[in-house]
């Protein structure tokens, strides 16, 4: 029986009517570190979607702070169908812009030692995270299209962050992992040491 | 009448009291056959693109070529769709990267802006998107206040592609329409040839 409002059906057959405008972004899993190794987004494990259900998606990085100092936080793919290993060869761009709270660094450039040429490793999204207890870093990752079986696999990152050298860091990361395979898991960790805290959401774009 | 439930308005009047997210899929074109162009022009075909929202977003997925090393574009009309040709003042810088670990930079690319210009924005810098069969442009463009009369119109675009010489390429494109007219619909293009595969998500981002 369908719930109908002023003549316009609002829910029917136990879902809201396909003619009501809803929301596009879905949140579909939420990770908090409590002194974690990696946090992993593995799909079909723990509720997590991440197939053509949809097109695209966000994973938002809410105040990641590391255990150790100065490392890079960092994350990488795998199209492996169970027993992850996350190693696709990604090939990739990194700038910067940086300000320190000295007021004697500012600066905006290319970062080569932070990207990758079609290589395995991990991608580092943030360069030298502090552990001050006030230090973390946030951001976004979008992901596009990662069932895709015909293209290579395109992300765009923005991460910002606390430097251990009390700068504010603002890194622009891009690329492809170049694979026709469907990736089927993201992997987050720090380059040493465990992730302290933080959290990381994952949203689903219909 | 009014649909309470423990003494919360649900709905009412034909329409739903609680919020249901703010980000409103409102058109998705995907290419079953290779097209010249893209459009979204308001009022056809179930497209909003008018006061209804405050910011409208396109998300481009996998936008393939059919020809090697060619421009994604876009333009603006304030006249339904009949003219694309809305002047523009624009920036445009890239971060580039070969597979080869060649030439890593990151710049200003002026031959890829506008000023006042009415061609087609390109969205991209360099050589342009390859055609090979794994190649293609993802990236979105939000579109702010298209209705107004009182204000130009910003665009701020960041698109991800394989570049046609097997590079990495980050680009980021912004600028203003220089009309008080409302832009009414949008076209995407590559500068040459075909789209040959693709899909483009239309999204409306609630007052």
């Amino acid at each position: 029986m369908g719930l109908i409002s002023n003549g316009t059906t609002l829910l029917d057959a136990g879902a809201i009517d396909s003619g009501v405008a809803t929301g596009a972004m879905t949140l579909i899993k939420t990770l908090t570190a409590s002194s974690s190794a990696n946090l992993s987004f593995v799909n079909g494990a723990s509720s997590v979607v991440l197939d053509s259900t949809y097109k695209e998606y966000v994973f938002k990085f809410i105040n990641i702070h590391p255990a150790n100092d100065d490392v890079f936080f960092q994350f990488n793919g795998s199209d492996d169908a169970s027993s992850h290993s996350y190693d696709i060869i990604k090939t990739t761009t990194n700038f910067s812009a940086e300000h320190n709270e000295g007021n004697s660094v500012a600066q905006l450039g290319y970062v080569a030692g932070d990207d990758i040429a079609q290589a395995t490793g991990y991608q580092r999204l943030f360069n030298g995270v502090g552990n001050d207890n006030d230090s973390s870093l946030i951001g976004t990752l979008h992901l596009f299209d990662p069932s895709n079986t015909t293209f290579v696999k395109h992300f765009m990152a923005r991460v910002g962050g606390h430097r251990h050298s009390s700068a504010t860091l603002d890194t622009y990361i891009a690329g492809y992992f170049n694979t026709t395979a469907a990736i089927t898991a993201l992997n987050f960790q720090m380059s040493g040491g465990n992730i302290d805290a933080g959290t990381i959401k994952m949203y689903g774009i219909k | 009448m009014a649909i309470l439930s423990n003494a919360v308005e649900i709905a009412d009047a034909g329409t739903f009291s609680v919020g249901l997210g703010a980000m409103v899929l409102i058109k998705t074109i995907t290419l079953s056959s290779a097209a010249a162009n893209i459009s979204f022009v308001d009022g056809a075909s179930s497209v909003v693109l008018d006061n209804t929202y405050a910011s409208y977003k396109f998300v481009f997925s996998n936008m393939h070529p059919a020809t090697n090393n060619v421009y994604w574009s876009v333009n603006f009309s304030i006249d339904g769709g009949t003219n694309y040709n809305v002047a523009k003042t624009s920036t445009n810088f890239s971060a580039a990267h070969s597979e080869s670990d060649g030439s890593p930079s990151v710049g200003y690319e002026d031959a890829f802006d506008l000023a006042n210009g009415t061609g087609v924005q390109w969205l991209v810098s360099g050589g342009g998107i390859g055609n090979l069969a794994d190649e293609s442009l993802s990236g979105t463009l939000d579109l702010f206040n298209p209705s107004s009369t009182t204000f130009v119109k910003h665009f701020i675009s960041n698109c991800q592609w394989y570049h046609g010489g097997n590079n990495s390429y980050n680009t980021y494109c912004a600028g203003y329409g220089n009309t008080t007219s409302a832009i009414n619909a949008v076209q995407f293009t590559m500068h040459s040839g075909n789209i040959e595969t693709g899909t483009i998500k239309l999204y409306g981002m609630s007052k």
